[in-house]
């Protein structure tokens, strides 16, 4: 079946302003969706894997997954409205932090008052929401250095949000409720009276979450909020001239991608770790989502989806690979090679085409639409 | 060409000073738009032309001098503020939203009609889609008026320069100012161009009855599009009047001209 969008004709504005305008992109993300909502879990059903086991489920598609939507909130504020972030980690760990803390309940004594603010647990689904609206809100607080510094010295500045929750989540012990190891762990995954436990069903949990934050994150931004962050992005002074006020677009931005963020966050903590330390949201971790959604592609959500699947998914080919192919080499020289090869892969890429894989795909569509001729 | 209502003044520039440190961008001037006229501003290179459309649309705060838009006097405000009220401008060096298509980029000249929040965007649904589509509407009837149909889901940064100029002035037509402010807007274009945009100017003046004021170097197309015409030289009006009046004044002549010694 050929990529021609000839004979689809659009008679009003609402179905040229469609989520997907082209009848095949919107099969191909039919047949995605399926595969990932039916054909996953017949998979799993049939306890047929590749790789054996449910390898692929926990430690491929679970991460993935959830690392996709954190890269979704990072590109909103990096990719749509141009503020770079150094600081998504913090965020991710704030959602985390404060969905445990009201999912294991919160207490406050206030002594000097004579009372204590106590709060008692909170449904899963409800703190894993309120840790994201958490993350929102410390998002703003640190945007608002947005509104007079730019570039470079912005991404320092959230750079300071990361290693100052780094440190608030390691020394104050009220956050992992006065465990002695520093490590904490989820509460068990009830959602609804529905016991979230074997790895399909965690799958299925995030699945969900991801598809509705892309959709909702999709929608935002064509229409338009999205409109102003671009503008933002693109050409303040313009932007502002128009009637878009900066304080408002920036600070939406940060709420948004925080928000998101936090969601991911959590889940990361309470679906994919289970138990972890504040060692789990360091400045790695920033740093890797900053690359997913510079080499997926700025300003798309699909890009995050790529560059998700390529940060994530590529080292672990590549250190697959040699053990599959039967290639005699040492664990420590694979490590290496891995290393080798994925740097020099991301320096290739990005020479060949600095937006990002998402900006590949446009170009090699509408090479397609117009395939065999070259115009 | 029509005449503009002669009566109503749109916006009054009093005694208004700029200095940036020791430079004085403006000295002490005054100037009115009328409501309804295409008013240029002309003068040499450094004359103050664009720090005079700086200060009418908030981006410089003079030092000295008010300005009066439609009735209210003010001293300073801030950009939005002035979009707010209905001034919209283009910039000499085209200031479009260069990863965005043209469609987005006039679209996003409707952010101040638009009034859906942020949920009811994120859902896209209901009176958000509404919203949205209505002023899709109007932003195609913009489209249609400055013919560039064909390049509408094109990213800007890949148009020539002449149809970036047309979009800019799309977005600022999209805000359906009362005043519009024009830096340039034949600057670099060829003759079939500068013909192009200038029937623009006089079809939006016309058309949609918005007030321009434009700085053009192109002394033809000054002469031809303006009903009034305002001389500025080292920051300080040396003429004001019609296209003719204009033409002849000694001092107009001597500042474009030079003086013989």
């Amino acid at each position: 079946m050929l990529y021609r969008e000839a004979g689809q004709f659009k008679t009003t504005y609402a179905e040229d302003m469609a989520i997907f305008p082209i009848r095949q992109d919107r099969m191909a993300l039919a047949i995605l969706l399926g595969i990932a909502f039916i054909g996953v879990p017949l998979l799993a059903d049939f306890d047929i894997w590749p790789f054996g086991s449910d390898y692929l489920l926990r430690a491929i598609l679970l991460p993935f997954l959830i690392l996709a939507l954190a890269a979704i909130g990072v590109n909103i504020l990096v990719g749509y409205c141009g503020q770079i972030s150094l600081g998504s980690g913090a965020f991710m760990a704030i959602g985390a932090y404060s969905a445990y803390k009201l999912g294991t309940g919160v207490h406050i004594p206030l002594a000097w008052l004579g009372f204590a603010i106590s709060i008692p647990p909170l449904p899963v689904l409800l703190s894993i929401l309120l840790g994201g609206l958490a993350a929102a809100v410390v998002g703003i607080l640190f945007g608002i250095p947005s509104l007079r510094i730019k570039g470079l010295y912005l991404a320092v500045a959230t750079l300071a949000a990361q290693f100052f929750f780094d440190w608030v989540f390691l020394r104050v012990p009220w956050f992992t409720n006065y465990a002695p190891s520093g490590s904490v762990s989820a509460p068990t995954l009830d959602f609804f009276g529905l016991n979230v436990g074997t790895p399909i069903e965690r799958y299925m949990l995030c699945l969900i979450f991801v598809t509705v934050f892309a959709f909702l994150a999709k929608n935002l931004v064509r229409g338009n909020l999205g409109r102003q962050w671009m503008a933002i992005r693109d050409m303040d002074i313009a932007a502002e001239l128009i009637g878009i006020r900066p304080l408002y677009a920036k600070l939406t931005a940060f709420a948004v991608s925080s928000f998101i963020i936090g969601v991911a966050g959590a889940l990361w903590a309470f679906v994919y770790l289970g138990s972890w330390e504040p060692l789990a949201f360091s400045i790695e971790r920033s740093l890797q989502l900053l690359f997913m959604v510079i080499i997926g592609g700025l300003g798309s959500i699909m890009g995050s989806f790529i560059g998700a699947a390529f940060i994530l998914i590529l080292p672990i080919m590549l250190n697959l690979l040699p053990t599959q192919l039967g290639v005699p080499l040492s664990t420590e020289t694979i490590t290496h090679l891995e290393f080798i090869i994925f740097g020099s892969l991301i320096c290739y890429l990005l020479i060949k085409e600095p937006h990002g894989f998402a900006r590949l795909i446009s170009i090699g569509k509408e090479k397609l639409r117009l395939w065999p001729f070259p115009y | 060409m029509r005449m503009p209502d002669a009566s109503e003044i749109l916006l009054q520039v009093e005694g208004v000073s700029l200095a940036f440190g020791g430079v004085k961008a403006l000295r002490d001037v005054s100037l009115d738009i009328r409501k309804g006229e295409i008013r240029a501003i002309i003068g040499p290179n450094g004359a103050g032309k664009t720090s005079m459309l700086n200060v009418i649309n908030g981006f410089y705060h003079p030092n000295r001098g008010a300005i009066t838009f439609k009735g209210r006097t003010r001293a300073q405000m801030q950009p939005f503020e002035a979009s707010r009220g209905g001034i919209a401008r283009t910039f000499q060096n085209v200031a479009l939203f260069k990863g965005m298509s043209a469609l987005d980029n006039i679209m996003a000249g409707r952010t101040l009609k638009m009034r859906r929040g942020l949920l009811w965007q994120m859902l896209r649904f209901g009176p958000a889609l509404a919203e949205e589509i209505e002023h899709r509407h109007r932003v195609e009837e913009i489209i249609d008026f400055l013919e560039i149909e064909p390049i509408r889901k094109v990213p800007v940064a890949r148009l020539p320069y002449g149809l970036q100029k047309r979009v800019e002035l799309g977005r600022a037509l999209a805000m359906e100012p009362d005043l519009l402010l024009l830096d340039e807007p034949m600057a670099g274009m060829n003759l079939e161009e500068k013909k192009d945009m200038s029937r623009f100017i006089l079809d939006v003046n016309d058309y949609y009855g918005t007030t321009i004021a434009l700085i053009e170097h192109d002394m033809a197309v000054v002469m031809d599009l303006s009903h009034r015409v305002v001389v500025l030289d080292h920051g300080v009006k040396i003429a004001d009047g019609t296209p003719d009046e204009v033409k002849k004044n000694q001092g107009v002549i001597d500042a474009y001209l030079g003086i013989a010694h």
